[in-house]
């Protein structure tokens, strides 16, 4: 049997300290916590930041630290801060260190970095070891080489490698998210499936739950499958919320791909052990021929400056679309004509907040709003070019009237200055697996005494 | 004609990944789901989202009366034409779909 602590769906979200103490006096085998996740978008990975803040992230760090010490057991974090790029997992490697010194504690750390060169990717790319997921956008050489950061996802084998040297703390680059509570059921010898599908739904800590925002899960497997249950007070889990946790950001609920095979949880049988507690047994793992890592990668698409002007005239509001067209139309003009550029150079967009800046083309319900904001987005190939054309189109959107014949209306700007440089665009421009002959190929080991 | 959102526990929209998007419809009993199985199909979320219906996905989970539909985003997470980091923002327009 083993038995792993996750304090919370990710490290900056927050914990409940009287769930974790419990967590702790039940005696875990391992803690292990996410460090991050794509879902705040690109820009992190492009960057190679946290989207946390550090202060957050040293408090919350801190107490896994002592909480450790006292267990006796291995502490592991994945995707180190958010995007789990070779720089972030410096970052929180510097925190570490930093937090042992003000406890006065040691420890044996191990640092697996996720990183990879683009000349890697485009060998693997040449010899033909990079596949297309489904949706994955077209690569080349180019697009490889207009990456800031590209990662690998690791899976339990890097993590059980990371185990292997003893170290107390793990600090590793981009993983699944399931790889590393995982890790340890597999080097034990619990079923594949239970320890696969136990670390899927206790990725996000108590979101497994009914109370999801509570954190701390304290997870079994065994040789026949796996136990779940919530620590904070209150908080239950049952076959359904159990359950349901496989659709959760899944574009599959009955299958999950990882580092050397899927699981497939199609005949899972979950059991309510009392009120609490959950027992699933039947998930199946299935092993692949080839062992592939999915990649990431994000580069920089544009430089952004944006506007927002609020539009509160009954007839403007009435007429919001054709006012926006036309300053479009002007702006577009004059962009030409003065900076002598071409459509291509720029992209301008007026979002109708109010009106449909959410969805878009696809909104299928219209009333006319009390008052609209018009956000404009303008994008082009550096931030200066974006800031002149930001500038265009400042006149139009506080003065332009809807007719030649009417005095000249003024709308109301919140900021001044009207544009506000939004920096670098960033796009994930990857979703490929790339196969590994050896699963530590592309990823480096590194243990430190602290 | 009933809104799917007045018929359902919840309709939920979200990223799955920064190439999928995924509707999760939770139908909180076997009835709702028979209704919303029979009532929703992949065209008419297909022609919601303006994409192929060839895209979408449909899973049908009775155990938890849930009904799942997943399909390519209809804009890659975070690039420019994006308007919803996480796609939750979906939620409501199918939420909007008129049931029979």
């Amino acid at each position: 049997m083993t038995r792993v602590l996750i304090p919370a769906g990710a490290l900056g979200l927050g914990y409940d300290p009287d769930a974790l103490a419990r967590g702790i006096a039940a005696k875990p085998d391992l803690i292990a916590i996410d460090g991050g996740s794509t879902d705040s978008g690109p820009s992190y990975l492009g960057r190679g930041v946290s989207k946390y803040a550090r202060a957050s992230t040293k408090a919350e760090w801190a107490g896994l630290i002592a909480a450790r010490a006292k267990a006796g057991c291995p502490l592991v974090i994945g995707t180190a801060g958010t995007c789990g790029a070779d720089s972030t997992v410096d970052w929180l490697y510097d925190i570490t260190v930093e937090i042992l010194a003000e406890q006065g504690l040691h420890a044996k750390i191990a640092v697996l970095k996720s990183g990879q060169s683009a000349e890697r990717i485009k060998a693997a790319l040449a010899a033909g070891g990079v596949t297309p997921l489904p949706a994955a956008p077209p690569i080349d050489d180019a697009v490889i080489d207009s990456c800031t950061n590209i990662v690998a996802l690791a899976g339990a084998e890097q993590i059980a490698a990371c185990l292997n040297t003893g170290a107390d703390i793990v600090i590793a680059g981009r993983t699944t998210d399931t790889a590393i509570i995982a890790a340890l059921p597999l080097m034990r010898g619990d079923d594949a499936g239970a320890a696969w599908h136990s670390a899927k739904i206790g990725e996000c800590g108590s979101l497994c739950s009914t109370m999801p925002q509570s954190g701390v899960i304290q997870i079994d497997t065994d040789a026949t499958g796996f136990t779940v249950e919530p620590l904070a007070k209150g908080a239950r889990c049952t076959p359904h919320t159990v359950s349901a946790h496989m659709l959760y950001e899944n574009s599959d609920p009955f299958i999950l791909y990882e580092p050397g095979g899927h699981l497939d949880v199609t005949r899972t049988r979950y059991t309510a052990l009392d009120a609490t507690r959950v027992r699933g047994e039947g998930s199946v793992w299935h092993p692949s021929e080839r062992y592939t890592v999915k990649l990431e990668g994000a580069r920089i698409a544009g430089y952004q400056t944006i506007l927002l002007t609020l539009v509160r005239d009954r007839r403007y509001v009435e007429n919001i679309r054709a006012w926006c067209d036309d300053i479009q139309a002007r702006h577009a003009a004059r962009v030409r004509d003065r900076m002598g550029l071409t459509d291509a150079d720029f992209t301008v967009e007026l979002r109708l907040i109010g009106v449909d800046a959410t969805l878009g083309v696809v909104e299928a319900r219209h009333v006319t709003p009390t008052e609209v904001g018009v956000l404009a987005i303008v994008t082009a190939e550096s931030q200066a070019r974006a800031g002149e054309i930001a500038k265009m189109i400042n006149p139009l959107l506080l003065h332009h009237g809807l007719t030649d014949e009417e005095e000249m209306p003024t709308f109301a700007f919140p900021f001044s200055p009207a544009e506000i440089d939004r920096g670098a665009a960033w796009e994930f421009c990857l979703n490929h697996v790339m196969t590994l002959s050896d699963p530590m190929e592309a990823f480096t080991l590194e243990v430190s005494d602290v | 004609m009933s809104e799917l959102g007045s018929i359902v526990d919840k309709v939920r929209t979200k990223n799955a990944g920064p190439f999928w998007l995924t509707i999760d419809i939770f139908c909180g009993s076997p009835s709702v789901f028979e209704r919303v199985a029979r009532g929703v199909d992949v065209d008419q979320i297909a022609s919601l989202f303006h994409v192929s219906a060839r895209t979408v996905k449909r899973f049908d989970i009775p155990d938890l009366n849930v009904i799942k539909f997943s399909l390519p985003r209809p804009a890659i997470q975070g690039t420019v034409s994006d308007r919803d980091m996480h796609g939750a923002g979906w939620g409501p327009l199918v939420a909007e779909i008129e049931v029979a």
